[in-house]
């Protein structure tokens, strides 16, 4: 079986909460007016459980949390190597 | 109009309030007897500030909203208080020692909002000196993006105490419905029974419970169905709320579903806890 990766699981998320299937991996989720803020509460909770890191306040910005390659992004540098 | 704002209990709601009168430029004196809940609940303000203002949503006054909000431990701090939001959990043993306290600690002219889904206003103001001055506001979960609130109004409410409310709820952006005094109000003597009749439905096996709140959004158009609005709202916050209606009004109508309180016992308050009638662990 295929291991899913960060960027599978951040992917389906995001299509499946905001029902966006077509959803691209560099585009702009706030931009696009998809994401309200309980939504965007929602999501930085979702990373911190699935991928079992701490978002600090410094985390969120923008290029981090606006679309799924930012997202994998950020995963990447607060998972312990 | 700035004020000095009080905020007693650091759950969801005194956390949204607390955060909503930051954002409108208001000081504010968040109260709580356990210092790990304010621990969380300046983390949750300051992240929700954080990506209010990533987003691009910074609403309100100038400056950042959390650096405007004290974290305390004790009634007494509240002195030089224009007006203080009781957000208590929903039982009058734990708001009747609070009421007796504020009225010890605050100024006279201090106004008394109370943020209770269902005790009569009269009887939190009976814990006090000063009736006139005690007012409810029902606040909406998640309060910074519910536009409207429940204004409830007692019988000694005075004038001049309806008229500060109504401004102070207008500078940090919310309408209001005024309705008058009684268990539940209009909002909660309604919505708890349809809620508690929709846990029954689930209980008789009529259908599931994404079927059955289904038939709320799909037929009546309403935006979520009752079971959802549960797992928003809290379990417990449901039960406790059940349970207080029951007593003030002595129907048994309002007697909590077996299957509510067996959830509630089992730690799956909904949303908060991320399992309640549906899953939210994703």
């Amino acid at each position: 079986m295929k291991m899913e990766t960060a960027r599978d699981v951040i992917r389906t998320f995001l299509t499946d909460s905001l029902d966006a299937p077509d959803l691209g991996e560099s585009e702009d989720i706030f931009a696009a007016g998809l994401v309200g803020s309980m939504f965007a509460l929602q999501l930085v909770e979702f990373v911190e459980s699935r991928f079992e890191i701490e978002i600090e306040n410094e985390d969120l910005e923008l290029e981090n949390f606006n679309s799924v390659l930012g997202i994998v992004r950020l995963v990447e540098r607060k998972r312990p190597a | 109009m700035l004020s000095k704002v009080g905020v007693v209990g650091a759950g969801v709601m005194g956390v949204g309030v607390a955060q909503v009168c930051a954002q409108a430029g208001h000081p504010v004196t968040l109260v709580d007897v356990g210092a790990q809940q304010l621990q969380r609940a300046r983390k949750l303000i300051e992240r929700q500030v954080r990506i209010d203002h990533m987003m691009g949503r910074s609403a309100g006054a100038d400056g950042d909203p959390a650096a405007r909000i004290r974290y305390e431990t004790g009634l007494q701090v509240l002195e030089a208080c224009d007006l203080v939001v009781e957000n208590a959990p929903e039982r009058v043993e734990v708001k009747r020692p609070i009421y007796e306290g504020l009225d010890e600690h605050c100024a006279p002219g201090c106004v008394l909002i109370a943020n209770t889904s269902a005790i009569p206003i009269a009887k939190l103001a009976s814990y006090t000196s000063r009736p006139a001055q005690v007012i409810g506001v029902h606040f909406m979960n998640p309060v910074p993006l519910r536009p409207t609130v429940e204004v409830v109004r007692a019988e000694k409410t005075s004038d001049e105490v309806v008229d500060f409310t109504c401004r102070f709820l207008e500078s940090i952006g919310k309408r209001f419905v005024l309705v008058n005094d009684g268990p539940g109000f209009v909002s909660n003597r309604v919505l708890m029974l349809t809620i508690n009749e929709a846990i029954r439905a689930l209980e008789d096996g009529v259908a599931d419970a994404e079927s059955i709140d289904r038939i709320f959004c799909e037929c009546f158009g309403h935006t979520m169905g009752p079971l959802a609005t549960a797992d928003l709202i809290g379990l417990d916050t449901i039960e406790s709320t059940l349970d207080v209606l029951e007593s003030e009004f002595g129907d048994p109508r309002f007697h909590p579903a077996a299957r509510l309180s067996d959830t509630v016992r089992r730690g799956h308050l909904g949303r908060k806890t991320r399992r309640g009638f549906f899953d939210y662990r994703a």
